[in-house]
């Protein structure tokens, strides 16, 4: 088996940081969501 | 489908994952589900309309995604097409399939969890159709595929209104009559000019399956059901006198341009076969003036809704 090519190495790297900032990104917008929508429902209480 | 593209040599860069979600497309659905969004007129908190606006852009990016992983045989026969990541070999087949499915499931669970069941679902419906009914089934079996497809490209406005008032009344699903009854003649004008390319590659587009006067007859039929549509809303309460001075001045064009290109031979022998969208032969120059138009009249429409709504809102109402 031919040794990966350090080219496609680096992408597959930089894609995978890519992907982990996205997921992220992703848990910080669920957890400011859940915060959104808490502070206006306690409001109703 | 069949796996079409082949690795290049070069790795893909973040551009090319970036033309997997069609910007192009893209930035209509978020200026039409932006539109539905205000024009629903509900106070939403301005967090969770940025939310829900992302939500249909991601959604809608989603699609792009799913659609250039199923149609990359295609594309690859497409002077228009060829050069999409995944039929130039840039990103493989599977990376689009993985991207399209993880960002549809992402952005109807974001929409669900921000905005609530009723939208999500309306994205949900919408990435669906476009993906699997329009896609994988309509594009390739039938002429009609753009006229009941277009449904997916017609509703994120419907989506917008559903995030902002979590209901869809009538004025919503006028948005999406306006856009549906748009599609077809915008874009079997197009495909007047690039008919070649469509036979070549195989997809049922008017002009392939009935010829060009068929076409520019049908295109005729479905502009002159469309200019009385986008008038409805200055008397259904949604537009107002901004909205009707874009709309029947704007709608007179379209019909003149139509009817130029009904009395035209566009789409005729060597009139076809163009790589460009804009760049035509002198005997298509109709079919490209009211493709152009078409796009300019929509934009044109739904930004007088959207000016007259954001001029009249109360001040401290936010969204």
């Amino acid at each position: 088996m031919s040794a990966p090519d350090p080219e496609f190495e680096k992408a597959r790297k930089r894609r995978s940081y890519a992907i982990a900032l996205g997921l992220v990104v992703f848990v910080v917008l669920v957890f400011v969501i859940t915060i959104v929508r808490l502070g206006g429902n306690v409001q109703h209480f | 489908m069949t796996e079409a593209a082949v690795r290049t040599t070069a790795p893909a860069r973040w551009q090319d994952y970036v033309q997997l979600l069609k910007p192009r497309v893209m930035s209509l659905v978020v200026f039409t589900g932006l539109t539905g969004l205000v024009c629903a007129g509900e106070p939403m908190h301005p967090l969770l309309a940025a939310v829900a606006v992302l939500c249909i852009a991601v959604g809608a990016g989603a699609s792009g995604a799913l659609n250039m992983w199923y149609d990359a045989d295609i594309d690859a026969r497409m002077k228009r097409t060829r050069a999409r990541p995944v039929p130039s070999g840039k990103v493989q087949g599977a990376d689009a399939l993985a991207m399209g499915i993880t960002l549809s499931l992402l952005s109807c669970m974001t929409m669900f969890i921000a905005i609530g069941w009723l939208a999500a679902s309306l994205l949900a419906f919408t990435i669906f159709f476009y993906a699997v009914p329009y896609t994988m089934w309509l594009k390739r079996t039938t002429p009609q595929n753009i006229v009941i497809g277009g449904l997916a490209g017609a509703l994120p406005p419907v989506i917008g209104w559903a995030a902002a008032a979590h209901a869809v009344p009538l004025n919503a699903w006028l948005l999406c009559l306006i856009i549906f009854m748009w599609t077809p003649p915008h874009f079997w004008a197009l495909s007047l000019y690039t008919s070649a390319d469509y036979g070549k590659a195989g997809i049922p587009m008017g002009p392939v399956v009935w010829g060009a006067k068929k076409t520019r007859l049908q295109i005729l039929i479905y502009s002159l059901l469309l200019i009385p549509v986008c008038q409805v809303p200055v008397f259904s309460g949604l537009g107002g006198v901004i909205y009707a001075a874009v709309a029947a001045p704007g709608g007179l064009m379209f019909l003149l341009l139509a009817w130029r290109l009904f009395k035209s031979q566009a789409g005729e022998g060597g009139a076809v076969g163009e790589t460009g969208l804009y760049e035509v032969k002198a005997g298509s120059t109709d079919a490209r003036n009211l493709f152009a138009f078409s796009i300019l009249y929509l934009f044109a429409l739904f930004a007088a809704l959207l000016v007259e709504r954001l001029l009249n809102m109360p001040a401290g109402l936010s969204l």
